[in-house]
């Protein structure tokens, strides 16, 4: 075992579980050892976690990394860090690089980069179409078969707008196992959009994105789901209507999966009145109602996961007119305290809710093993301590990606990470980052480790 | 004022307070020397990212009447059409010395986005944003159905119970929609008239009526038809068969011309299609004030730039503003905010 690691015995002392039950949590060898009161361990590092709440680590379905081609706005190990300091300790890369991930050289690329990061496990997401052009499909079983054992694919940023197209892909991908997640957008009705069609549209004189290109698109796919009998999953749900729709598939007994973002949980249409680009986003912000109705769709389980959308962008993408900005706003910084703001303090949801739709469902989803039963004996260490008494002016200084277009600097959100653990070996401490190249040499040791013995646990993380 | 982005934002008193202005400076328009030395020594940039000539000579002619030195930036032909950005034409005229910048931009809210940034101190007058606004627009027609209705006997008043019908492609202007704003504001009733698909998408909760059909909204007897120009390529996205079928439906025919009340105006903010939306008679008729648009434009615009320039709190190089050369006009007090 590396020097770097320490002893590798971390002993988490009083932290509290989602359902309330107060515990210490002492890490071996990578794994969570033991659960209980009272524990003790020889030459363990100590963590005070009194008041602080230990949630499973999060996993993010939905994150854009950017690397490789677009290094300018984020790399593998930026967004790792932004992840981590988030609570993430899994993410999935999305498909819209340049080159695209659409073989297996790339993706066992943005695979190997998280690796080496070793801030999160970083789980690339394979492109439907080749290119993402949405013409035919990309080499699907050859990024199932390789290293990175791709399970989820994405043409995420455009939709699969062709039925036919949409109904093989749904089909060829059920072959490996996979599912589909869709970016939701019918092209025509969308063309040129630049926010909520609504009263507000009107009144500033930007284009439409009308609620039912995403509902119209929704309705088809769970239809063809059904018709060809494969797994689905919907992208970044926003209006009420698509609530309805995935709502009545899910009765239908349609195997279908929808998440939702942090800001549409939190922020509207009225955001964008005064033409702020960083509130310029896909699928744009919508109205309250639906902000309403995606809340009350986390509480009854039609939404089965929050996935921030985490989408850095440079500067000029941002600072100019509002037709001319980029679409989208980082996330996995402030996601903890958005959905704390949105659905904890609302009462809307538990913290017991928040550990399935952070952490266990889209890790289920996306075939990532380790996470079905929180913290567990015998599980790999993957957590996060998160002080929800807490609370902060949110800034650029709370940001650690590349991209500063957050649509919360100046706000205040609750809660704070103090500590993520990934893999056993801590990637935050005391709020703070722990430096690239130790996590990156215990990362390093981490998978030595997992070579060396061969255990179970090898797997657990390509599942 | 700081800025002139929108109507949406102007209070009535406001708004009052700029059409009064405005009639001075029509008043000093009518003199021999059509020139006030107000604003010399001020700089106006006249920034179009769009072609637009009759509103950048409009603004021309205004700054110059005050006396204001005036630069046109055209962006086509120039570093802005190969890629410079908003940020960095802004920050250059502000290293200029623009003291006031009118920006005509294909981008709703590209005004705003200029008075925010702080890339630059200029007081910022929308020239019309994409499909946002026009404020000096609806400005200009608004004191227009003032002149027409109360003639010079028109500073203080109001458009209370005044009827506009505003016919076209209201979906795609920004005039409408600053008309719309301000002439509600101002106490008129307002009616769009259009076909369904050339309607803003929640135009049921702006406070007007509206109507598909345009032979129900004459039989109302408006004081005032307002037409919009309409653009053949709208036909190409389906918001309408054809031109024929437009102009057959919402051109303001001879005939329907001829149904409107004789003491009813006819507007047209220009350019027209002669044939299309309005018949060459209607176009031409004592009714029409499209001629009387033109002129009060820069009567108007001049009011805006010299509310927006000689803020009563710098130094004048002569005290000769609109107020000491209109006899009729309002004290300085209530001109200079």
């Amino acid at each position: 075992m590396s020097e770097n690691l320490g002893s590798g015995i971390l002993l988490v002392r009083g932290s509290t579980f989602a359902d309330g039950t107060r515990t210490d949590i002492l890490v071996r060898n990578g794994l969570v050892a033991e659960l209980g009161a009272g524990l003790s361990a020889t030459g363990a590092t100590a963590i005070d976690a009194a008041g602080l709440l230990a949630l499973p680590g999060l996993v993010d379905l939905h994150t854009h990394l950017r690397e490789p081609g677009f290094e300018q706005s984020e790399t593998v190990l930026s967004g790792s860090r932004a992840a981590a300091i988030g609570g993430f300790t899994a993410v999935h890369a999305m498909a819209n690089t340049s080159p695209v991930a659409d073989t297996a050289g790339v993706v066992e690329q943005v695979q190997s980069l998280g690796e080496a990061a070793g801030y999160v496990t970083v789980r690339p997401v394979g492109a439907v179409t080749a290119g993402l052009e949405g013409v035919r499909l990309s080499e699907i079983g050859a990024m199932a078969h390789s290293r990175a054992r791709v399970r989820v694919f994405s043409d995420d940023g455009t939709c699969v707008s062709d039925a036919l197209l949409m109904r093989r892909a749904l089909e060829y991908v059920k072959t490996f196992g996979g599912v589909v997640a869709q970016h939701a957008q019918e092209p025509r009705l969308t063309d040129g959009a630049q926010m909520n069609e609504g009263l507000l549209s009107g009144q500033l004189g930007l284009a439409g994105w009308p609620a039912v290109a995403e509902e119209a698109i929704i309705a088809r796919d769970v239809l063809l789901a059904e018709h060809v009998g494969a797994r689905l999953h919907i992208c970044h749900l926003s209006t009420a209507g698509s609530v309805d729709v995935v709502r009545w598939a899910k009765a239908r007994g349609i195997a279908v999966t929808a998440e939702v973002t942090p800001h549409h949980l939190f922020l509207t249409e009225q955001n964008a009145s005064n033409y702020d680009s960083r509130f310029k986003v896909n699928p744009p912000l919508r109205r309250p109602e639906d902000v309403q109705a995606l809340r009350e769709g986390i509480a009854d389980g039609t939404i089965d996961i929050i996935a921030t959308d985490h989408a850095p962008h440079p500067i000029e993408a941002k600072d100019c007119e509002w037709d001319a900005a980029a679409f989208g706003m980082v996330g996995l910084e402030s996601a903890l305290s958005v959905v704390q703001a949105s659905l904890i303090d609302s009462g809307v949801a538990r913290w017991t809710d928040i550990t399935r739709i952070l952490s266990e469902a889209p890790a289920r989803i996306g075939q990532l093993s380790g996470y079905a039963d929180g913290i567990a004996v015998g599980k790999p260490a993957n957590f996060t301590l998160y002080d929800s008494s807490a609370s902060r002016t949110f800034g650029i200084g709370d940001l650690r990606g590349k991209g500063v277009n957050s649509p919360y600097l100046a706000t205040t959100l609750p809660g704070r990470v103090i500590v993520t653990v990934h893999d056993g070996y801590t990637t935050v401490v005391d709020g703070e980052l722990v430096d690239a190249d130790v996590v990156a040499e215990r990362a390093r040791a981490w998978r030595t480790q997992k070579l060396g013995t061969g255990t179970h646990t090898a797997g657990a993380h390509h599942g | 004022m700081r800025h002139l982005l929108s109507t949406r934002a102007l209070g009535r008193d406001e708004a009052i307070g700029i059409l009064d202005v405005a009639e001075d400076m029509a008043d000093v328009s009518q003199r021999e020397v059509r020139k006030l030395p107000t604003l010399r020594g001020k700089t106006v940039v006249n920034l179009f990212f769009e072609d637009s000539t009759r509103t950048r000579i409009s603004f021309e002619a205004a700054a110059k009447r005050l006396s204001a030195d005036v630069i046109n930036f055209s962006a086509k032909g120039s570093s802005v059409s190969k890629g410079e950005s908003l940020k960095d034409t802004a920050q250059t005229l502000a290293a200029i010395g623009a003291d006031a910048v009118v920006v005509r931009h294909h981008a709703s809210g590209a005004p705003a986005v200029l008075a925010q940034s702080g890339w630059i101190d200029a007081g910022i007058v929308n020239a019309g944003d994409g499909t946002h606004e026009h404020p000096t627009q609806a400005l200009l027609d608004a004191f227009t159905i003032r002149h027409r209705l109360h003639g010079s006997a028109a500073r203080g008043k109001s458009l209370d119970g005044v009827a506009v019908t505003i016919v076209g492609d209201i979906l795609h202007s920004r005039v409408a929609r600053s008309n719309v704003w301000l002439l509600t504001t101002l106490g008129a009733s307002v009616s769009l008239v259009a076909p369904a698909t050339l309607l803003p998408f929640g135009a049921e909760g702006w406070p007007v009526s509206v109507l598909y059909d345009l032979d129900e909204a004459i039989a109302a007897r408006p004081d005032v038809v307002m037409m919009l120009r309409i653009q053949s390529e709208r036909m190409h996205a389906a918001f309408f068969p054809n031109a024929h079928e437009y102009s057959r439906q919402w051109g303001l025919s001879d005939e329907r011309a001829a149904r409107l009340r004789d003491a009813s105006i006819v507007m047209h903010p220009g350019p027209m299609n002669r044939g299309l939306e309005i018949s060459s008679a209607a176009a031409d008729s004592h009714r029409s004030t499209v001629l009387e648009q033109v002129t009060n434009g820069v009567s108007l615009r001049m009011a805006v730039l010299y509310l927006l320039l000689s803020g009563s709190t710098e130094p004048r190089e002569s005290q000769s503003g609109p107020a000491a050369t209109a006899s009729t006009g309002p004290d300085q007090t209530t001109i200079e905010k």
